[in-house]
């Protein structure tokens, strides 16, 4: 294929990938290919089509969030990328090497290497403390102990688990273990990290703390994170951009905002409904661009609605300043209203 | 009656003329492979009989105690060996634990390899679970006769058929403990990169140690139960004196012999026992969540 010429700045390209489940998967792909719907091949040959003829195309130091609701083949997907899954049909190019043309001991470097995990279920070694679980890639890769010790206390440090080195993992909690789990992935020190559902077994309020550490490490670290969700309002908190899936299709793959504001179909308006848009939408798409007074308080142009909402309290209209500093526009509280007021409404009708 | 429909006797005649066949040919053979078990059966039970009588119920009564850090272990121990020396079977004792724990010993070297190997694969699995079966209903006798015209009564064919006949629950359980090592976790390890062997080493193993623990107290158990069959065939130990009881009506002699037998296998059984409940909750495997 003439499109898969590598680009440096893709860290993940997915091109075609097809996953069915089954004793005879490529039996089944030549029905899919002739044509027959998904529920029909199904329904004929006993297959379940996990992934249908999905294209990513994941851009290097980003959170890209795939989105979807149990079942829509979401875990497959990322399972495909450090092929935990192999795929049924398709390329998988990560950092310019085809996954799938790796040898055994090729991939088992590529995971020791490039891609590192976190889980939904965490996936910790109950008989090893924190620290030896922190450490457990670097011990699979044979870095020497009192190296691998050393970094590892410097993660758990990072992830705020200090004190808790020599716990077992069910002493700890929830909230807790994941931070291990993640811990155990950033040791590695990999350019790309997946995490599968990372944060849905955490409750709510653990959940967005453990958010907002994501955001900020992948800031300071800048790695590739592909992130597996459930959780429209995770997905738009966290992702620089969102694909959304469903069946084993992508709906839809773009920024947040657009998402929210654009919705490909009908399946995607039904999560955009229930969502809190103040958090999806940017003050620079509905601000006011020109010359104004230099105002008390300002925002930078990628805050979104909901962090100029409580500024409007004491002020009648709030100064948006750019990456330099300097003030582009300003935003009143009438156009946020207005704003929030049309996309609840348009998407009402 | 149910009709002769075919001939076995020349079935049976083969049977028979193979066995005797291999005696002739290969008996020297079989004899000579299987002296390190009694190489290794003998060192067991020269060092019991030579270690001193208070050291052995020191070692165990020690050995409760670490398992269960608490009196009441120790305690059931050391008066059962008491028991064992004032009844005057100690000697006897020393014999039937060195046959036990030879039997237990070649059992998880060969046991656990082939518990291993039926986890990894289906096939085999379905090859060796027959097998198993077979090895514990055949009655003892149908293969304590050959084993005995192949290396002659003594201590070696004792060893194997107790060794035959304590060995499958092992391989049993060494088979559903890495087997049942929580899919997630393993994963999770396969995602870092590792190998098999660092998998089964560092994961399964590990995890599944509380499980092989338990077949290796039920191998224990079952040596036990076979030390009477063993000594028909000249294991001797404490099992000969039940046999002799039994010969000469002398019911006490067979009925102290026999609570020797029992209070070796409780000795032994809480012992590993606690081990393993201890190694389960050191692992975590025993608060269900």
């Amino acid at each position: 294929m003439s499109d898969m010429t590598p680009n440096p700045d893709l860290a993940i390209r997915m091109s075609g990938v097809t996953k069915i489940f089954g004793p005879d998967p490529q039996g089944a792909l030549a029905l899919l290919r002739s044509g027959r719907s998904k529920s029909e091949v199904q329904s004929e040959t006993n297959h379940v089509v996990g992934l249908d003829d999905v294209s990513l195309d994941i851009a290097r130091g980003q959170i890209f969030v795939v989105m979807g609701l149990s079942g829509s083949g979401k875990s497959t997907l990322i399972r495909h990328v450090n092929r935990l899954i192999d795929p049924t049909a398709g390329e998988i190019v990560v950092e310019g090497t085809d996954v799938l043309k790796m040898s055994l001991p090729e991939l088992r470097g590529f995971r020791r290497n490039t891609v590192a995990m976190v889980f939904q279920k965490f996936g910790l070694l109950p008989h090893r403390s924190v620290i030896d679980n922190v450490a457990y890639g670097l011990e699979v890769k044979g870095v020497p102990k009192a190296e691998r010790l050393e970094k590892a206390a410097g993660w758990i440090e990072t992830v705020g688990l200090a004190g808790y080195e020599q716990s077992r993992p069910r002493q700890l909690s929830g909230g807790q273990q994941q931070r291990v789990g993640l811990a155990r992935a950033l040791a590695l020190d990999t350019d790309i990290i997946l995490m599968d559902e990372a944060f849905s077994a955490l409750d709510p309020l653990i959940r967005s703390g453990m958010q907002d550490q994501l955001i900020e490490l992948q800031k300071s670290l800048g790695k590739t994170i592909l992130f597996i969700t459930h959780d429209f309002d995770e997905a738009l908190k966290i992702a620089d951009r969102i694909a959304v899936l469903k069946d084993g299709a992508v709906q839809q793959v773009g920024k947040p905002q657009d998402i929210v504001l654009k919705p490909a179909n009908e399946h995607i308006e039904e999560f955009v409904r229930e969502v809190n848009k103040a958090r999806a939408i940017q003050v620079r798409t509905i601000m006011e661009r020109g010359e104004f007074d230099p105002c008390d308080q300002s925002v930078p142009d990628t805050a979104r609605c909901e962090d100029v909402l409580p500024l409007f309290a004491e002020n009648q209209w709030v100064g948006v300043v750019n990456d330099s500093g300097r003030q582009i526009g300003r935003i009143t509280a009438k156009q946020v209203i207005k704003a929030l007021a049309r996309y609840s409404a348009s998407t009402m009708n | 009656m149910f009709p002769e429909i075919v001939d076995t006797r020349p079935l049976r005649r083969a049977v028979d003329d193979g066995l005797n066949w291999v005696v002739r040919h290969w008996g020297d053979g079989f004899e000579a492979a299987a002296r390190p078990l009694l190489i290794l059966l003998n060192a067991i039970e020269g060092l019991l009989v030579a270690t001193p009588w208070w050291l052995i119920i020191a070692i165990l009564v020690g050995g409760a105690w670490l398992a269960t850090r608490n009196w009441r272990l120790p305690a059931i121990v050391l008066v059962a060996m008491l028991f064992l020396g004032i009844m005057s079977l100690w000697r006897d004792a020393m014999t039937t634990m060195a046959l036990m724990i030879s039997a237990t010993l070649t059992a998880i070297v060969l046991a656990i390899p082939v518990g291993v190997w039926m986890s990894r694969s289906l096939k085999v699995r379905q090859i060796f679970t027959p097998v198993l079966d077979l090895m514990q209903t055949l009655p003892s006798f149908v293969y304590l006769i050959p084993t005995v015209m192949i290396f002659g009564p003594g201590k070696i064919p004792a060893l194997i058929a107790t060794i035959v006949y304590a060995a499958p629950p092992l391989v049993r359980l060494t088979d559903l403990g890495l087997r049942s090592v929580d899919p997630a976790v393993m994963e999770a390890s396969r995602a870092f990169g590792t190998s098999a062997r660092q998998r089964l080493f560092g994961v399964q193993i590990p995890l599944a140690l509380p499980t092989i623990l338990a077949g290796i107290n039920q191998t224990t158990m079952m040596a036990l139960a076979m030390v009477v069959i063993a000594s028909m065939i000249g294991a001797g130990g404490l099992g000969y004196q039940v046999l002799q009881g039994i010969g000469r009506l002398e019911v006490s002699r067979g009925l102290f012999a026999g609570l020797g037998i029992v209070v070796l296998a409780i000795v032994f059984d809480r012992i590993t026992q606690a081990f393993g409940k201890q190694l389960q909750s050191r692992i975590g495997l025993q608060e269900a969540r």
